[in-house]
Formats: structure tokens, sequence, C-alpha cells
């Protein structure tokens, strides 16, 4: 299938470079919706990587790329549940987007992403799975987790300690604070800082250049520097899981979820 | 060598880049407004406003600081506090 449009995200295939494009009110927050779509689109990914060499994730929305996991499905459908079973659902729902997020990270194709707004979360976890991460001067990237009595839990910390230096690991982790593109650029994350609105035009510049190389090179090349943590993938399912049954998560979902204050973003 | 900005001067290029950005008359600002009603915005645009800030005056400010701050005035301390 080289083009798909679904009601979170659509993808297609043009000249060699996918383009998967989140499209999801208000922020592409990451639900069940766009989890059954993301796994469309990963079982879409092999026969696509024989026909391409790029691909690239972006954003049609224009407050960012991703605002993270869907806490309000998360609160709601945990809600209707005994804590045992809310438990195995989120593990369910855990090892379903981390094959999601796997198969990016693995793709033989050079994946690249095309970020500005809000990064956050599971949205920064997303950018995380891809080799190259072009940002514009509005992104901002985000793990708030902790402000939930939570962990990042879409293979975010490992991918994290992976890509980036002790200080800025335990910074974005342990104060949930953000920060913008310029500092991502300077901590070796982002690789390309553009203006504003220009992250997608750069995207599809560098993957057409990356298409005069010799595919099985990049690929190789790719597998070379960037290993998958696997065992520290599943690690991370397990503390999540182990976190998630605490009365501070439902707390602090609950305090998210039904308030009216300006500033629930801000931890 | 660079010119040493007062408070007002700082507030000043805040309600300019604030005006701009969100598009509203600059006439309407003034440094004791709470930005969240003046401005119309949610915390994800003070967000983005705060990246703007940094942008304009080259410093990090963490978000956790901004905890409580709604108007211009506090937000030019906080600013100056990093130039």
């Amino acid at each position: 299938m080289d083009q798909f449009k679904g009601r979170a995200l659509s993808w297609e295939l043009n000249d060699g470079i996918v383009e998967l494009a989140l499209n999801r009110e208000p922020c592409n927050e990451i639900g069940s919706m766009t989890l059954s779509e993301l796994e469309s689109f990963a079982g879409a990914l092999k026969a696509l990587e024989g026909e391409a060499h790029a691909l690239i994730i972006y954003s049609q929305r224009s407050c960012g790329f991703c605002a993270g996991a869907d806490l309000r499905e998360l609160y709601c459908q945990s809600q209707k549940m005994a804590r045992t079973e809310a438990a195995s659902g989120v593990r369910r729902f855990l090892e379903r987007i981390h094959r999601v997020m796997n198969a990016i990270d693995a793709s033989p194709l050079i994946t690249v992403a095309a970020v500005h707004g809000v990064i956050f979360g599971g949205g920064f976890e997303l950018a995380l799975a891809c080799d190259l991460i072009i940002a514009d001067k509005t992104a901002r990237f985000c793990f708030p987790e902790l402000r939930l009595g939570l962990i990042p839990g879409f293979g975010g910390i490992p991918r994290m300690k992976r890509d980036l230096g002790n200080a800025m690991v335990r910074d974005l982790l342990l104060t949930g604070r953000s920060f913008n593109a310029t500092k991502m650029q300077q901590a070796g994350l982002v690789s390309q800082l553009v203006s504003e609105g220009e992250a997608l035009h750069v995207a599809r510049a560098t993957a057409a250049q990356l298409k005069k190389f010799d595919r099985y090179t990049a690929a190789r090349a790719k597998e070379f520097v960037k290993p998958i943590p696997y065992e520290e993938l599943k690690q991370e399912i397990d503390l999540f899981c182990d976190l998630f049954t605490r009365p501070a998560v439902e707390a602090g979902l609950r305090k998210f979820v039904e308030s009216t204050e300006a500033q629930p973003y801000l931890p | 060598m660079c010119a040493i900005r007062t408070s007002d001067q700082t507030i000043d290029e805040i309600l300019d880049l604030a005006a701009a950005h969100f598009k509203v008359s600059r006439e309407r600002l003034t440094p004791d407004d709470d930005f969240f009603k003046t401005l119309g915005i949610d915390s994800l645009q003070a967000l983005d406003l705060l990246t703007k800030l940094e942008n304009h005056f080259h410093i990090e400010l963490p978000d956790y600081e901004l905890q409580g701050v709604s108007d211009f005035r506090t937000l030019a301390s906080r600013i100056r506090s990093r130039l």
C-alpha cells in the first residue's frame, strides 16, 4: 500500500520518500486510535522499505509535532477497570507502541523527524526513534511524566540514554522541564535547526540527498551507529507498569484531566 | 559592546514580541496584564511564547520558573535574571 489516509494520520510514498503525517486534534495525542493507525503503518513499512530510501515523520497540526500520550483516554479507560486490569491494559498498550517504535528505529530506511512546536512525552519518544531530527525554532522538547508520578513509557528513556549525555538525560527526566531547539541542537539531538515552518522542506531536501547513496550501505551504516537497546526497552515497560498501579498516578492523571488551570503543561 | 537593557526596555521588548506573535494590538498590552487573559492563550501557547523569548533574548529560562507567573512585569524580572 503506497498511501493511506486514516483519522489520526496518513502516509504516502513519493519518489522513494515515505511521508507519515500526524493529524489528530488537538495536538496528535497518542491514544488507541493513533496507535492502531501507527500499527497499520508499521505493518506496511516492510513493503514500503522495498521501494523507498527514506521516511519523514511530521505533523500537520499547528500546535506542534505531538503532545504525547492521550492522558484523558488513559485516565478514563483506567477508571472503568479494576487496578490490576488497568495495569494489564497499560502493559498491552505499551508493548504495542514499543513494537511500532522499534519497527521505525530498526527500519533500513533513513528516518527523519521534522518537528515544530510541542514535542512532549510520547511525541518526543517518536522523534527519538528516528535517525535525524530536524527542528524549526518553535520546537520545544519535554518529558513531563514525573509530574504524573510516572516515567516515559514509549521507549524514551533507553533511546534518550543512547542519544544524549548524562546531564541532559537526567535534566530532561528528573526536572520535567522543556528545552528549546537551540539547546537540543547544542546537546547533539537536533541535527538541523531551521527557520519557523521550514522543517518539512529541509527534511525533504535531506531525504533527496540520501537518495544518492546505496541503500544497503546506508542501512548497514545506520545499524552500526544506532544500536537498539532492546533489553532496556523491556525494563522500561516493567518499571512503567510497576509505577502505574500506585495511587499517586491516579491522582496525577485526575489532576491533569480535571485541571482548568491555564498552566497544566507547565511542570 | 552590548548595551545593557533597563527593566522598562525588557518589558517593552516582551510586549512588542507578544503583540506581534499573538496578533494583538500593542496598545492593549500593559506590564501588569495577566498575559493568559490579555493574549487569550493556554499553557501550550505560553510555552510557544517562552520559546520566542528565549530565542529573542538568547537565554535559557526553565519553564518551572514561570509557574505562577502570569503578568509581563514578573516575566520580565525572570528574564532579566538570566541576561
